[in-house]
């Protein structure tokens, strides 16, 4: 069997980025492999501005994002295998893959698993009703319309304040859809606040805050969908019902990873692949990035991210550098979950959202011989929180890191 | 004019069109969806039966343990998955216990294979099994098929067999005047009514039918393949009298399905989901444990076609000769299926006509499942048609080389959900999320369509509202 020092999974934002940290790092022997005909992934459908502000300092669209890091690439040499799929990931680091010249397996030193993420579905928040055709996720009808040209409704309403949704419902309303307005079950966003203002009040697009979608209405196509308010535990709040007439229905409520490739490995899994402070899984070499690890909110901390994974990586690669995983950091109060879950005496970026909207509160990060706190005016859900501890402010921990967040009072 | 006409295409019309295609019979299938399967066939549980469960001396008991036993070799003929992966109805009261006695000496004294387990060995066998469950009746004869490949598959050969299929057409006018006329248009001389939930519909068209169908509704959960491990053998509740109660079945793709409940329904075309399946995620907890409700990417619900005779209605009407009734075919209907077609095709239809088996008959050129070949047969292949290497569907591994075959197959997918039940796009985690879109594509291009003509499932579900800039 042939071998690579590093196969990369996914040739987009995360992969290409996991690409050049491991060229930089001395890895000459990579291969992407990528089952679109070019790299790029789910950046080539965000034809939308607001991409690489932190990284290239200016505001890209998400082909033009994506460009950028392809030029770098192709400069460096690395080798790509587009229109192909991974069928499967074996114990031993063989990667079997299939396209149109047939199914070959390669043997890798170390992998990246940057396979980004699904949208979640109706049957996942058990959206009842009619076998209606137009409902769908958000990202299949912005496949639908920046990909081949085609709208998939003129009267639209959205579920889910998701960002890709937001960005939809602009992108709707200027192809000269009436997008109605967008159902959050949540009391506030989960998109970010610059898209609610650019792309909902900008375009006077109501935004209705504790409420859902409790059935969908027509056959064979969509007609209305039902929608109620919730109360504070989430519940529909009977009476409140009301109809609103629509040809489709986005669905943009949250995105779920991807690592099914690793189905048959024997790794920790928690909410998703369990990784230490290299990115790397429980089994040795193999390293998750972007969203296929976690779902970020902006695609230059997936660049960032998977950077550090590619320099993990070339590091394992060259000497088998392992993380020691001295300690483990877990998510406390306020937290849905925090990244890396172990860690050593290095840097160690921590990873986290909040699972609520905090005011006027304070991020606590506690261990035995380690104690900071970092006061902010405002943690919401829909952004990601990013934490850098120095290696000196590590040297005194001893055991279990935990990190929380409360109101300052 | 033709000899017979089956008046739908569900399982029994398939199977019984498919039984007819090998005699020299002009034969003729009509069917008011777009497709083969679209009703109570495309819609259940998905399981084969044993047997055990209908009352002795009825048409059920009859038709489920000799259908049972059709469904190898039928399932080899026409290259449909079957898997005999075998079945435990298990108590969780020591009253429940004593149910199962009955259930054990009914399977007995059908010569169904059977065993009792104590609640140790079926944990054993079942780990996931609710740690209430004291006693098991194993039915290892127990199988499940994917229905509507079943229904496919056997029109598909029945139509090379020269079986005419018309889809799209209900029929809404039906008279006697010593042959039948169907629409204005069609004549026959045999009407077979396998209309399902409108069997009674079409029968009164004619005159007062003596049965009366009220469809009941069930509605089903389906998890992710990651959930596969949950159980490998279907797990029954105790019976009750509104059915087998809410299940856990493997699939044959390597899901679950859990429902489903059972409740009457007014409407006939009511096939939307709803509060029932609340009822579904309470009661399948009673005999399974370690269920990840997180882990379901579809619901789903469908009609079954009970009728007020509570039992099926295969016979020939005493009133008007030569119109069958097949009819009434609920639970275990999927299982009854084959031998149903049997018998309506040997004893109710052959004797009205002096013919024979033909000499030359047709098998279809089987699918090619790339899930299921050796690394060197997928080669192969893809080294005679690269389109077998592209994959299209990432969640089910799906090639574009399947997805042409079944379009342009007899009986060929038209649209997106033909599609997504031939070859399985869209059926994965991301449904259709990802790979939609393309599917749409290959059928614009494979079927030479305008895109305003592409539909989910026939008419009135086209997925175009308009083109880009075209509103503007």
């Amino acid at each position: 069997m042939r071998e690579r020092e590093l196969v990369i999974i996914g040739a987009g934002a995360a992969g290409m980025a996991a690409a050049l940290g491991a060229y930089d790092n001395g890895i000459r022997d990579i291969l992407l492999i990528e089952k679109e005909a070019e790299a790029g992934g789910i950046l080539n459908q965000c034809i939308h501005n607001g991409f690489g502000l932190h990284t290239f300092k200016e505001e890209l669209s998400g082909p033009g994002y994506a460009e950028r890091y392809y030029t770098k690439i192709e400069d460096k040499g690395i080798d790509f295998l587009f229109n192909t799929q991974v069928i499967r990931i074996g114990e031993d680091k063989t990667v079997e893959y299939v396209n149109e010249n047939g199914y070959d397996r390669i043997r890798a030193k170390a992998i990246v698993l940057s396979t980004g993420s699904k949208e979640r579905t109706g049957a996942s928040i058990n959206l009842l009703g009619d076998r209606a055709v137009g409902v769908y996720t958000a990202g299949a009808a912005q496949k639908y319309l920046n990909m081949h040209g085609i709208l998939v409704g003129k009267r639209v309403f959205i579920l889910g304040s998701g960002d890709i949704g937001l960005i939809m419902a602009r992108r709707m309303t200027l192809e000269g859809a009436k997008v109605l307005g967008v159902a959050e079950i949540m009391p506030y966003s989960n998109g970010l606040a610059r898209n609610i203002k650019q792309c909902l009040e900008d375009f006077d697009i109501p935004l209705y805050l504790s409420h859902t979608i409790t059935r969908v209405n027509g056959r064979p196509h969509l007609k209305s969908v039902t929608m109620s308010k919730v109360d504070e535990n989430l519940k529909v709040i009977k009476g409140t019902e009301q109809e609103i007439e629509c040809d489709v229905l986005l669905l943009s409520i949250g995105l779920r990873s991807d690592i099914s490739l690793l189905d048959d490995i024997d790794i920790k899994k928690k909410r998703g692949a369990i990784v230490d402070n290299h990115y790397m899984t429980s089994k040795e070499g193999i390293f998750v990035a972007g969203n296929a690890l976690h779902i970020h909110d902006l695609v230059d901390y997936v660049s960032q991210e998977a950077y550090d994974a590619g320099k993990y990586a070339a590091m394992y690669i060259k000497d088998h550098a392992i993380a020691l995983n001295k300690h483990h950091a877990s998510a406390g109060n306020g937290l849905g979950y925090v990244i890396p879950e172990t860690f050593g005496d290095e840097d160690v970026t921590f990873s986290f959202r909040v699972n609520r909207v905090f005011k006027q509160c304070v991020i606590r990060i506690t261990g035995d011989g380690l104690n900071k706190e970092i006061r902010k005016l405002s943690l919401i859900p829909s952004e990601m929180e990013r934490i850098t501890l120095k290696k000196e402010i590590l040297k005194d921990l001893k055991g279990d890191l935990r990190i929380e967040v409360s109101e300052w009072k | 004019m033709y000899d017979v006409a089956i008046i739908g295409a569900g399982i029994s019309g398939c199977l019984i069109a498919h039984r007819l295609s090998k005699y020299n019979l002009k034969v003729a299938v009509f069917e008011k969806d777009n497709d083969v399967a679209e009703g109570a066939s495309g819609a259940n549980s998905a399981i084969i039966h044993s047997g055990h469960d209908p009352l002795d001396n009825t048409l059920k008991a009859r038709f489920n343990v000799e259908g049972n036993r059709m469904y190898e070799s039928l399932c080899d003929e026409i290259g449909a998955a079957f898997k005999r992966i075998g079945a435990l109805v298990v108590a969780v009261s020591e009253k429940e216990a004593e149910a199962l006695d009955i259930l054990y000496n009914r399977a007995r004294s059908r010569d169904i294979e059977c065993e009792m387990l104590d609640g140790k060995k079926a944990h054993e066998i079942e780990p996931n099994l609710s740690d209430d469950v004291i006693k098991a009746l194993s039915l290892p004869t127990t199988g499940i098929v994917t229905p509507w490949e079943v229904c496919i598959n056997a029109m598909e050969e029945a139509i090379l067999n020269g079986v005419d299929l018309y889809l799209e057409t209900a029929i809404n006018n039906l008279t006697y005047d010593g042959i039948y006329h169907l629409n204005d248009i069609y004549e026959a001389k045999v009407i077979i009514d396998a209309a399902g939930v409108y069997a009674d519909d079409i029968y009164n068209l004619l005159g007062e039918c003596r049965y009366h169908i009220n469809p009941r509704k069930g509605e089903y959960f389906i998890l992710d393949h990651s959930s596969d491990k949950l159980v490998t053998k279907i797990i029954y509740p105790l019976p009750s009298e509104k059915g087998k109660g809410v299940l856990v079945v493997p699939t044959v793709h390597e899901n679950i399905l859990l429902g489903p409940n059972s409740d009457f329904t007014e409407k006939k075309d009511d096939l939307g989901t709803s509060e029932a399946l609340e009822y579904v995620r309470n009661n399948v907890r009673k005999t399974v444990k370690n269920i990840d409700f997180s882990k379901v990417i579809h619901t789903y619900a469908g009609l079954r076609p009970s009728g007020d005779l509570h039992d099926f209605v295969i016979e020939e009407d005493e009133k008007y000769k030569g119109f069958i009734h097949v009819a009434c075919i609920e639970s275990p209907g999927l299982a009854s299926a084959p031998a149903i077609a049997r018998y309506v095709v040997n004893e109710l239809v052959l004797p009205k006509f002096n013919t024979e088996v033909k000499s030359e008959y047709k098998h279809r050129k089987k699918h090619i499942n790339m899930n299921e070949l050796t690394l060197d047969e997928k080669n192969q292949i893809i080294h005679e048609d690269g389109d077998y290497g592209k994959i299209i569907c990432r969640c089910e591994k799906i090639s574009l080389g399947e997805i042409k075959d079944v379009i342009h197959r007899p009986l060929g997918a038209k649209t997106i959900k033909a599609i997504k039940r031939r070859v399985r796009p869209g059926m994965g985690a991301c449904q259709g999320g990802f790979c939609e879109p393309l599917v749409f594509n290959i059928l614009k291009k494979e079927l030479n369509l305008d895109e305003k003509a592409i539909t989910y499932d026939g008419e009135g579900s086209n997925i175009v509202s308009s083109k880009a800039k075209e509103l503007l």
